[in-house]
């Protein structure tokens, strides 16, 4: 039976997908921990990007962050993490991954303010809105385009670097293929494709989804932006 | 083992020791070794075939779309998949297996960079360059890829500074240079001279690899800086 047969095998066992710590948890754990980082990161990222975009202040330091994360190896991260006050279990594998979600929420958060037309801010000032009115009536309606990218960025990078969680038995779907691997090749190289494609396939659907809520939020005239901040976003940390 | 084991156990573990290095320094060498040898060989495979590509998706309009298309598909699978697809294949004790998985992830950084870099080449030195009489492959030696190159250098940074963090990962396997000590040390009873070591060896890796393509960039464009 050769590894694409046993892989195929593999994903037509249902208890495969059943059993305590089958592919059902598995797939709990890995949407429970990274739906953690990501909101982490969004709850300490959104509103230091969109104040230093509205003070227009910063830049360097959103710069300095991101290479700095991306110089980070995720592995490290999830190593040491446990081994602080953090201790083990979910928290410190969270925490880690918040940290690779952080960059791309920050950067685009304060493009998406930043890039807002100067005549338009100065026109909502002429009109006698207040800094806080501007922000919220003006600046960040624009910028929701770059809210939602940088969203769907660190959201699938997330979900693929969930997957790292298994180096340190954080659990994730990334535990099917840790497992194979440990128990070897030609015992369970079926195991191993078949983890490999369940962990591919959620980081897809994840971005085929958040591509498909970007439209939705995105309104039709700030559209043709979208396509630019796809590949403006430079796409940091490694997954 | 009893609790006061463990407490003494982590007394006695610190997260940096100059003994640990002093005992280990030719298992650390050897990692950092095999981590340098990995990041370049895989930069530069990645390079061999992203600046084509990108220079075939600058000439051939309709091809920029499914290049850039296909390479963003190929960094969004997580890296750990990848693994998975590949060493099966390969044979999991061999560093191909992270060495492919590498090349791949890097590709994008560095066509997506190379083909901003072309899209940037003014209108005017092109046209002057077709004026002179170059022909298409000629252009592109002497006029369009150097014109590039700070786009192409910033590609090949990121791609660097990545491909370093990203090594690590090959610790799954015992072929992940570094991550080998940073995952070994989390193993061996958690022991964190080790993981950290590891740990600012890469960084360091990373930081010197990346100032050394900044003077590099520096050497190769002497114009960018005399326009300033």
């Amino acid at each position: 039976m050769n590894i694409v047969e046993s892989a195929w095998v593999y994903l037509n066992d249902p208890l495969n997908w059943t059993n305590p710590g089958g592919i059902l948890d598995r797939l709990g754990e890995h949407l429970v921990i990274s739906a953690a980082a990501v909101a982490i990161g969004c709850v300490v990222a959104l509103p230091i990007g969109i104040w230093l975009g509205h003070s227009g202040r910063g830049g360097g330091l959103i710069v300095l962050v991101s290479d700095l994360t991306l110089a980070i190896p995720t592995v490290a991260l999830l190593t040491i993490l446990p081994l602080t006050f953090l201790s083990f279990g979910k928290p410190p594998i969270i925490v880690a991954l918040a940290v690779f979600a952080i960059p791309p929420l920050l950067s685009n958060a304060y493009t998406g303010v930043r890039q807002v037309d100067p005549e338009t801010r100065d026109a909502a000032k002429g009109m006698g809105l207040s800094g806080a009115q501007l922000l919220r009536r003006v600046e960040l309606p624009l910028a929701v385009p770059y809210l939602a990218a940088g969203f769907r960025t660190a959201a699938v990078q997330v979900v693929a670097t969930t997957a790292l969680a298994s180096y340190v038995n954080g659990g994730g779907l990334g535990q099917i293929i840790a497992a194979g691997f440990g128990l070897g090749i030609a015992a369970a190289g079926g195991q191993i494709l078949a983890g490999g494609v369940l962990v591919a396939a959620l980081a897809l659907a994840v971005e085929g989804i958040l591509a498909l809520l970007e439209r939705l939020v995105t309104p039709a005239p700030l559209r043709p932006l979208r396509r630019k901040t796809d590949r403006e976003t430079i796409a940091t940390g490694a997954a | 083992m009893s609790l006061r084991d463990l407490a003494y156990q982590d007394a006695a573990n610190p997260w940096f020791s100059w003994d640990y290095i002093r005992t280990n320094s030719s298992t650390i060498l050897d990692a950092l070794g095999e981590h340098v040898t990995l990041t370049a060989e895989a930069v530069a495979l990645a390079m061999v075939v992203a600046v084509p590509l990108g220079v075939v998706a600058y000439w051939f309009r309709p091809l920029s779309g499914p290049i850039l298309a296909l390479s963003g598909v190929l960094y969004t699978i997580p890296s750990l998949a990848l693994l998975a697809f590949i060493a099966p294949a390969v044979g999991p004790t061999k560093s191909t297996s992270v060495l492919i998985g590498l090349v791949l992830y890097a590709l994008l950084l560095i066509v997506r960079n190379t083909l901003a870099g072309l899209n940037q080449v003014p209108k005017e030195a092109q046209e002057a360059a077709t004026g002179m009489g170059y022909g298409r492959f000629g252009r592109l030696i002497r006029v369009d890829l150097p014109l590039a190159l700070p786009g192409i250098l910033t590609g090949l940074r990121l791609a660097t500074v990545s491909t370093v963090a990203l090594v690590t990962i090959g610790a799954l396997i015992g072929k992940g240079g570094l991550g080998n000590l940073i995952l070994g040390g989390f193993q061996n009873n958690f022991f964190k001279a080790e993981i950290l070591t590891g740990t600012i060896l890469c960084v360091l890796l990373a930081l010197v690899l990346d100032l050394i393509l900044i003077g590099a960039g520096r050497v190769l464009t002497p114009w960018t800086r005399r326009a300033r």
